[in-house]
């Protein structure tokens, strides 16, 4: 039986450097809007979470 | 012994044939064929033998045989625990899962499903002990039966609520079905697709009895997982975006849901989600409580 932890904040993408502090999720930064999104949708493929938009240019991915 | 071995076949023979008729295999594919069905026929067989015997065995002064019944009870407990283990083990690799409600509704209908068959036999062979008619016996069997069976009906969706399709929207990154915020999309893409292939569909409840019954976590999950099994689900393991989500306008006590089938038919959509079942765990009747002024019914929703 494996042990998952849900509803979590696995990684953060933005642009805006000075709108995130580093936490415990990995922070990934990107140059515009469409390479957040490319990044947000590989880590969401990878991690199984879902991608949400704070609609500040910060996109985090949360496992659900 | 003509007269017993007789009455007990006839008996047997009601029993069985009624747990035949309850087994039908419908959209939930459950149980499926043809395995479950061996399975839950040979409990059937056994139900009806205990309750053939139950009357003979009053007769003949044979107290003890009687007490198999309570054996039976325990036996059938088992029936559902069975059910239960079955559906559990299986629940983590459903795209869409049945939650603990459904699973423990559909054990428990096993379970009672037995006793049916135990009451129709003991009901038949008691008639033949009254009027020795065979016919007379299978009759009162079966009217049993189907009296039972409709006491053990339960509601569905379209008796509580009513189904409406609503359209779906985006503020931004928040997905609105109706009025009713369901979640937040971050990628544009997937917003792109939820607008090509959801579907939202607004659930109405007639009055507050039905409307705390859909506030349950459970029953939402019921209708969900029953919808996508009848029309599929365009959604695959690690896209977590096109999970359908209930999500209820706590003003109203609306529940609305968003859906992306596999068959995009809005009119069997609607049906389908009429077609789930109110789960009997989680109805709720405060209007029965005393404590709900009946005139302030109305209001309270």
């Amino acid at each position: 039986m494996g042990v998952e932890i849900s509803n979590i904040i696995v990684a953060v993408v933005t642009t805006e450097k000075e709108k995130v502090q580093s936490g415990f999720a990995p922070v990934f930064y990107s140059e515009n809007k469409a390479e957040s999104e490319k990044i947000a949708l590989i880590l969401a493929k990878i991690t199984m979470g879902m991608v949400h938009n704070l609609e500040n240019g910060v996109y985090v991915i949360v496992k659900h | 012994m003509e007269i017993f071995l007789r009455n007990f076949l006839i008996s047997i023979s009601v029993g069985t044939l009624g747990r035949l008729y309850l087994l039908r295999v419908d959209y939930r594919q459950y149980p499926s064929y043809p395995r479950g069905i061996i399975m839950h026929l040979t409990f059937g067989v056994i139900a009806a033998a205990l309750g053939a015997v139950a009357i003979p065995a009053l007769l003949a002064q044979d107290y003890a045989a009687v007490t198999f019944l309570a054996l039976a009870a325990e036996q059938f407990r088992n029936v559902r625990t069975m059910e239960r283990e079955n559906l559990a083990n299986i629940e983590g690799l459903e795209m869409v899962r049945r939650g603990a409600s459904y699973i423990e509704e559909i054990a428990k209908i096993f379970e009672a499903r037995n006793y049916i068959v135990v009451l129709a036999s003991l009901i038949a062979s008691a008639s033949l002990y009254l009027i020795p008619k065979w016919y007379l016996a299978v009759l009162t069997g079966f009217l049993t039966l189907v009296l039972l069976k409709y006491i053990m009906q339960s509601q569905k969706i379209s008796d509580i609520a009513n189904v409406k399709i609503a359209d779906i929207r985006f503020e931004n990154t928040l997905l609105y079905v109706g009025n009713i915020n369901i979640m937040n999309v971050g990628l544009e893409a997937s917003r792109e697709r939820i607008l090509q292939t959801g579907i939202g569909v607004v659930l109405e409840p007639r009055d507050e009895n039905a409307s705390i019954t859909l506030s349950n976590i459970g029953q939402r999950q019921a209708i969900v997982h029953d919808v996508v099994s009848q029309l599929g689900i365009k959604k695959d393991l690690d896209e977590p975006d096109f999970t359908p989500l209930a999500r209820r306008d706590v003003n109203t006590g609306n529940v609305a849901i968003v859906f992306y089938p596999s068959i995009q038919d809005r009119e069997a959509l609607v049906k389908a989600v009429g077609y789930a079942p109110v789960l009997e765990s989680t109805r709720r009747k405060p209007s029965e409580s005393g404590a709900v002024n009946k005139n302030d019914q109305e209001g309270m929703k």
